[in-house]
């Protein structure tokens, strides 16, 4: 029995990838992942099936009947629901008024749909509490309360947008035991991401998407990660792993017991005291909030430390500007590319003089160089495979991997010696991804020393040469890349480990499946 | 890539086109309402185009349009918004007419140090709303407005007999500039005379978009227009910024009453034009902070201006040109941000299909993209 077929769907659509001929059948009682790199076209899929956009070409099933959809809300009454990878809550509000916020006609708003929200939870194992506020939640809790909020407006098919790109292990093991009681109870989930490895632990059967199209599906017990990566990128899988050391003893830049304080004297960062060496990398995880903008902020100058030190080289560069920072040898890719690293309505080549306006070749003294500055960027156009017409075009115009690629290429032309890098791979394709690493790398040989935050574990422990775990504002814990394995560095995340985290060998090596290192070095490139 | 810049130009102009086709529509659209030919009015006004004294009258008030309106756009280009040019002109014609009163140097620095009277008052009258913006946080909006209703006290405090004040007649002025402040015109003969700080007009222009496009600052301010969060991470302080445009916006609106000040009436008086600042800001917008198009902008307004006098000749309201400057800024702000996102989204497409049939710059040195496909 089908819950939804999809056949034959193609989409003319004002962007990069539009979708060609999909094919997608979701049987009922299954978890569906659907795979593939970002930018393959695998929201605009999602957003046809969910109503927000029409097919130019194909039909929609479901239960076996052809249905068009004009909006979300046809979507909602023929049992689709989507958990969007952006949580949908009002902070101030309690899980009930957040629930049935907009579907107050369904059980009303009192008692009755208190014992609905309660009845869900039980069943399906969601331990979620209708009277507490929103903002008392943590990410995991506010997901299965948008997971409940579906459920409430009676969905049978869930569409879950990358649900595990923000938790942490332990996190992502708990949505796993959710999605597998709703599929016990008959219900259909439809799980998009593109880490395998997850894909392969919860999947019942798997659709790979790229370029547009879909070039087949799986079924996790007959397949390995790596066909099933080949299958996706259509090529050989890069590695973020880093074979010799580079590590080198000149401190290049050296925190000391930094502090900031929010409004009202809460410290947003405590005690932050680290050195990055020329040629080093230091990963620093963490779950997101727990001061990584803020540290990342302070370095680049946007905020000022409350007390504490930052040196560069020799140099105390706490009370520098950004300007002056940058212009020092500072290098920035920020975590929000589209608030913090682009001008998105202007063209490649001023978004190349952006933050780097003082320097050569986009300036001669206090006069702008365009003709330079615009050969400059078609030679980063080039060496950093952005993939783009020209450099006329406006930022906005191009894929996010190629805006990444951009920025990095930006970055690293005017040859830093220190790399702050914030989720550099972050809503980037695997093909771009490579480069990126590839180019952090070259780079760290030459003596560039780079703080790395990410969220994708296996880039942190793969890149890093030294790990710090950062949480509540506080570096809490350190381990060695080579030995700690993701759950190790998971739960120190969580507040949970504390100290220098000493490689437990009774803890199996379960690594992200989809950059596995027995790829190897090599073959990787 | 010349397509894309074709295309630019077909979007620079697809908005005022637009706003302008759809505003002359509707003021039809109002004097067949009011029972009234809706084409007659349209054809008197531009029969006036062809009077050379008209001409000159056009060109000299839209001097004055022009460098309010390159005022306002300063500001708009970092999302500023100085609604403050008219009281700030208007301060800084009075103080340089009272300068040129009282002081009397030779006219190569008589006339500078008017100019630069003017410029540092309007500076000095915006920046007190840049200040209160960085320091307090309040809205450049509210403080320039408040700044306005100030000016005008200000004003009529400096007319006093017993300040800076001369009575003749009626009339409050300034008492008359020694000479040697005079900037004679260009004489027309028969047709009058045009401003010789027209040609100001016309540097500042020029001086506008070479800051703009061509100076580090410029880029900065645009930058912060643009994203004020990308500017800040790109190095620009944002506080400074915002208090060097408002500095700039006023020094520049000190300057829009000179030509008139300095090419004829010689006195700030009762008669001085206001409103001119207000005015600005209408023609920036239809100008899209461009000085090419600002100027294109200020005429047309002078235009309307200028040759709407007639109408009361021929039994219509010369105030269907009011009416028509109001629809023009109306369909102007509709217009450019349909024009604008119907343009990001083309462009998008484009790049898309650009992409999809491989034209990929540097294509050629990447193998791997090739074989990817």
């Amino acid at each position: 029995m089908t819950a939804v077929e999809l056949a034959g769907i193609t989409k003319r659509f004002p962007g990069v990838v539009a979708n060609h001929d999909i094919h997608l059948t979701v049987r009922k009682g299954t978890v569906h992942a659907l795979v593939g790199e970002n930018g393959a076209g695998k929201s605009t899929l999602m957003k046809i099936l969910y109503g927000m956009q029409k097919p130019d070409e194909g039909t929609i099933a479901i239960d076996g009947r052809q249905v068009t959809f004009s909006s979300p809300a046809d979507a909602i009454v023929r049992g689709i629901g989507m958990v969007h990878q952006h949580f949908m809550l009002a902070d101030n509000l309690t899980v009930l008024e957040n629930v049935v916020l907009g579907s107050e006609k369904l059980y009303g708003i009192g008692a009755k749909a208190r014992r609905k929200i309660k009845e869900i939870s039980e069943r399906y194992g969601l331990g979620v509490e209708p009277d507490r506020l929103v903002e008392e939640l943590g990410v995991a809790a506010r997901q299965r309360v948008e997971i409940l909020k579906v459920l409430y407006r009676g969905a049978t098919t869930l569409i879950l947008d990358e649900p595990t790109a923000v938790l942490v292990p332990q996190e992502v093991d708990a949505l796993f035991d959710n999605l597998r009681e709703l599929k016990a109870e008959g219900l259909s989930v439809i799980f998009i991401s593109h880490k395998l490895g997850e894909v392969l632990s919860v999947a019942d059967e798997i659709t790979v998407i790229r370029r547009g199209t879909t070039v087949g599906t799986a079924v996790p017990a007959e397949t390995t990660p790596r066909q099933l990566a080949v299958r996706l990128v259509g090529s050989e899988l890069p590695t973020p792993e880093t074979a010799e050391s580079t590590v080198t003893d000149r401190p290049v830049i050296t925190v000391d017991k930094l502090r900031l304080e929010a409004v009202g004297g809460k410290a947003l960062l405590d005690d932050i005291t680290f050195t990055i060496h020329a040629g080093e990398v230091l990963g620093i995880a963490g779950v997101e909030g727990n001061g990584q903008t803020e540290l990342v902020d302070a370095l680049i100058g946007l905020k000022g430390a409350d007390s504490g030190t930052i040196s560069l080289i020799d140099e105390e560069i706490t009370g520098w500007s950004t300007r002056r920072r940058r212009e020092q040898g500072i290098g920035y890719i920020p975590e929000d590319r589209h608030r913090h690293g682009l001008l998105l309505e202007a063209p490649l080549w001023e978004n190349r003089i952006l933050g780097h306006v003082t320097e050569k070749p986009n300036a001669k003294g206090v006069w702008l160089n365009p003709k330079a500055a615009q050969d400059d960027t078609r030679r980063i156009v080039e060496a950093y495979d952005v993939r783009t017409p020209g450099i006329d075009v406006t930022a906005a115009s191009l894929s996010g991997g190629n805006q990444q690629k951009l920025i990095v290429g930006r970055e690293m032309s005017s040859n830093p010696r220190f790399l702050i890098a914030a989720h550099p791979t972050r809503g980037v394709d695997v093909g771009a991804q490579a480069a990126i690493w590839d180019h952090i790398r070259e780079a760290r040989r030459e003596g560039l020393a780079v703080l790395l935050i990410s969220a994708d574990l296996d880039e942190l422990i793969g890149l890093s040469d030294t790990l710090r775990v950062i949480y509540n504002g506080k570096l809490v814990a350190d381990a060695d890349p080579a030995t700690v394995t993701p759950e190790e560095l998971g739960s120190a995340m969580t507040g949970a480990a504390t100290g220098h985290l000493e490689h437990d060998d009774t803890t199996p090596e379960t690594p992200d499946l989809s950059k596995s290192p027995e790829s190897g070095e090599d073959e990787a490139r | 890539m010349k397509k894309f810049d074709k295309e630019r130009v077909l979007l620079a102009v697809a908005g005022p086109v637009i706003a302008l086709a759809v505003a002359f529509v509707l003021s039809a659209i109002v004097l067949l309402a009011s029972g009234k030919s809706p084409v007659e009015p349209y054809a008197l006004m531009f029969e006036q185009l062809g009077y050379s004294d008209i001409q000159v009258l056009i060109i000299n008030q839209a001097s004055l349009y022009y460098i309010a309106a390159l005022a306002v756009a300063i500001g708009f280009r970092m999302n500023l918004f100085n609604i403050g040019v008219d009281g700030q002109y208007q301060l800084a014609a009075m103080m340089a007419a009272v300068v040129g009163a009282h002081a009397n140097l030779p006219a190569v620095l008589q006339v500078p140090l008017l100019i630069l009277t003017a410029v540092c008052t309007g500076a000095f009258w915006s920046g007190i709303a840049g200040i209160l913006k960085v320091t307090r946080g309040v809205s450049e909006v509210v403080a320039t407005i408040m700044l306005n209703a100030i000016a005008t006290s200000v004003i009529a405090y400096l007319w006093l007999p017993n300040v800076f004040g001369v009575k003749v007649g009626n009339n409050n002025t300034t008492g008359e500039m020694h000479e040697s402040g005079w900037v004679s015109g260009i004489s027309m003969g028969d047709a009058g005379e045009i401003y010789g700080l027209v040609f100001l007009a016309v540097l500042l222009g020029i001086a506008y978009w070479v800051v703009l496009n061509r100076t580090r600052f410029g880029f900065d301010l645009r930058a912060s227009g643009a994203s004020e969060t990308a500017a800040a991470a790109s190095g620009v302080d944002p506080k400074r910024m915002v208090l060097t445009a408002m500095l700039l916006s006023g020094g520049i609106a000190g300057m829009a009453g000179l030509p008139i000040l300095l090419g004829d009436t010689h006195t700030y008086s009762l008669n001085f034009p206001t409103g001119i600042g207000f005015l600005g800001i209408g023609i920036a917008l239809l100008g899209r902070n461009s000085p090419v198009g600002i100027a294109f902008a200020a005429l047309l307004w002078a235009w309307l201006d200028k040759a709407s006098p007639e109408l009361d000749f021929h039994g219509y309201d010369k105030e269907i040109a009011v009416i028509m400057q109001g629809l023009i800024v109306l369909s102007v702000v509709v217009s450019y941000e349909a024009v604008r996102e119907w343009g990001l989204r083309r462009q998008q497409r484009r790049v898309g299909a650009e992409l999809a049939a491989g034209h990929v710059l540097g294509a050629d040195n990447n193998k791997k993209e090739v074989a990817g496909r």
